[in-house]
């Protein structure tokens, strides 16, 4: 009896080990699997960078990059085919301005008002709408401004064309209001309430204590946040495609039709330009372009809010 | 005199903050009302057309013979790939940089490229789509290819709200376990993930719910708007619902607005009721700690 129970024991030790052992390899072997997982997001920007690095070689080395970026006429599809960039930037570029002429003060105010003035039930109840204002499909976005917004601008002045760079941006600016005001607020959360109580005892307001002491202590974050925004309504696409229209031009006039860089691979890449014909690599050197312009936006954002931080402990 | 002075510039600083308090509540309330006007907007448009045929019709020629149910199907296809495959690499990377990497300059360049990621035009990814999986690998223009890219997409929202949700367990609950003896991938399997899991899940879904309303990648990637028969494997042509309202909305005649306004009403109700789920789990389990 007492060896058959030794024997079970033995048995039972023997298969905790051999557990034991089982898990201490797993602990080996895990972290090296969950490395390789981890280099999938490092492949995926090697890709995008190769990828938009091989494909724009074959198109500079039929169009001059010179001829690229000074190029005021942007016709890859006509008989005779100008490549030049600009139009687009310029279309880009409109957007963008309206847009931060919409979004930055308001998405600025509106994180005052959540982060300094707001009870907390008001906030609690006005966050969450803003959030699902960020959730909604830029598609959704595109329809409202070409059935909504446009009919109003035809409205006032009415030798607007249905589609404009005015519609579009207004609409790209209501949609990174959101962003703006969450981020600019988080940056002012996150000044200690230490300031302001210094600044209450002598005497001042709210809006002087949000203006003299949160926003500049807080400067920093929300500069990053209007940055962040801009560097997003560049990327924007299908608000653009939809109600922006697709006519490259360079003039300047935002009741027009224009096109953006975005709108443009959009646009030629349902087409049927041939593979690897020079008007099929066009959408490659835009991207580049593109892709270039709002990673350094995005790296800007980045350093202004390291660099020119505010410490406070 | 000097203290009615006083008084009276007191006032004005007073009125002052009054108008700009008004002022800072009408711009957040600017996006309250952008958000019910277009809300507003859609119902009115596309509720008197939406009906049980709509979401069991096929595309079609004919406004009153649309439908949206090849794109219901084309988008729950997509998802049912690029959910489980984002979320597993998604946290997978989230516990390597968090309980595994050491801080040196590799896991610094990985933390940084995430970032970087994340800020790159969603049209790029469809570029970047186009050439590898469409070409490359020679997906053609499928179900596939199409969910892969979309789960490049999403990856670094995920990664990033993930590593939130991990850094969130206290040391003490890591140390504990280590100290009954567990090595550390007990210690992530049993305590770490299981405490993080909530958060991790509603970032996870506020992510899916971006690639269900994601369009642009998916147009470059060559997904086609006119499709009668529906995805039966992930090599087959496939459409989602935002380029089937995208083709709608783009077509000249008025009544199509109508059929687009009513597959954005399907688009937003299943967006919203994910974004529900989502809050619902954050909050529930936000109250516990």
């Amino acid at each position: 009896m007492a060896r058959m129970k030794q024997f079970k024991l033995g048995k039972e030790h023997n298969s905790f080990m051999q557990k034991k052992k089982g898990n201490n390899s797993l602990d080996r072997l895990m972290p090296i699997i969950l490395a390789i997982i981890a280099g999938i997001s490092v492949l995926t920007t090697i890709g995008i960078v190769v990828i938009l690095i091989t494909e724009s070689a074959g198109f500079f080395q039929a169009v001059s990059i010179i001829e690229f970026l000074t190029g005021t006429e942007w016709t890859p599809l006509f008989a005779d085919p100008k490549f030049g960039i600009l139009p687009l930037i310029m279309g880009t570029f409109m957007i963008t301005l309206v847009a931060s002429i919409v979004a930055l003060p308001i998405g600025f105010g509106s994180a005052i008002y959540l982060s300094e003035y707001a009870p907390k039930k008001v906030r609690n109840f006005l966050k969450p709408i803003l959030e699902i204002l960020a959730g909604i499909p830029t598609i959704v976005y595109g329809f409202f401004a070409l059935t909504f917004i446009t009919p109003i601008i035809k409205l006032v002045i009415p030798q607007t064309d249905l589609f404009n760079a005015l519609s579009a941006g207004i609409v790209v600016g209501i949609m990174i209001i959101p962003m703006i005001s969450s981020l600019s607020e988080d940056a002012m959360n996150a000044v200690p309430n230490s300031l302001r109580y210094a600044a209450y005892a002598m005497g001042s307001t709210k809006l002087e204590v949000a203006l003299k002491v949160v926003v500049p202590a807080a400067f920093s974050g929300i500069v990053a946040s209007f940055v962040l925004g801009l560097s997003r309504a560049i990327g924007e696409t299908m608000i653009v495609t939809l109600a922006a229209g697709a006519l490259p031009n360079i003039d300047f006039d935002f009741l027009k039709s224009i096109q953006t860089m975005t709108a443009y691979i959009v646009t030629t890449s349902q087409g049927d330009t041939a593979y690897g014909s020079v008007e099929y690599r066009t959408i490659y050197a835009v991207g580049i372009t593109l892709f270039v312009i709002t990673l350094l936006m995005n790296i800007l954002a980045g350093y202004i809010s390291r660099k020119f931080r505010e410490e406070y402990e | 005199m000097k203290q009615l002075d006083a008084e009276r510039q007191m006032r004005r600083r007073k009125r002052k903050n009054t108008i700009f308090h008004a002022l800072f509540l009408s711009s957040t309330l600017f996006g309250v009302i952008a958000l019910g006007m277009l809300l507003i907007q859609i119902l009115s448009d596309g509720l008197g057309w939406l009906n049980w045929e709509f979401l069991t019709n096929n595309a079609s020629r004919k406004a009153e013979k649309s439908g949206i149910k090849a794109a219901i199907a084309g988008t729950l296809w997509m998802m049912s790939i690029t959910a489980p495959l984002s979320f597993i690499i998604g946290v997978s990377t989230a516990i390597y940089l968090e309980e595994y990497a050491k801080k040196n300059w590799f896991n610094r360049f990985i933390q940084t490229n995430i970032a970087n990621l994340a800020g790159v035009p969603s049209i790029v990814y469809g570029l970047l789509g186009l050439t590898i999986f469409v070409r490359v690998f020679g997906f053609g223009k499928s179900v596939l290819a199409g969910s892969l890219t979309m789960t490049l997409l999403i990856l670094p929202i995920i990664i990033v709200a993930s590593q939130e949700a991990i850094k969130a367990i206290p040391v003490t609950q890591r140390n504990a376990s280590f100290a009954l003896g567990a090595n550390r991938w007990q210690t992530i399997i049993r305590v770490v993930l299981p405490s993080a899991l909530p958060g991790i899940m509603t970032g996870s879904i506020l992510s899916f719910s971006r690639a269900v309303g994601e369009t642009a990648p998916l147009i470059v990637v060559g997904a086609v708007a006119y499709i009668t028969t529906l995805p039966s494997g992930v090599f087959d042509k496939f459409t989602v619902m935002p380029i089937q309202i995208y083709t709608w909305a783009n077509l000249p005649q008025e009544e199509f607005h109508h059929v687009a306004a009513a597959g954005i009403i399907v688009l937003l109700f299943m967006l919203l009721s994910m974004n529900a789920i989502a809050i619902f789990l954050r909050n529930k389990y936000q109250k516990k700690n």
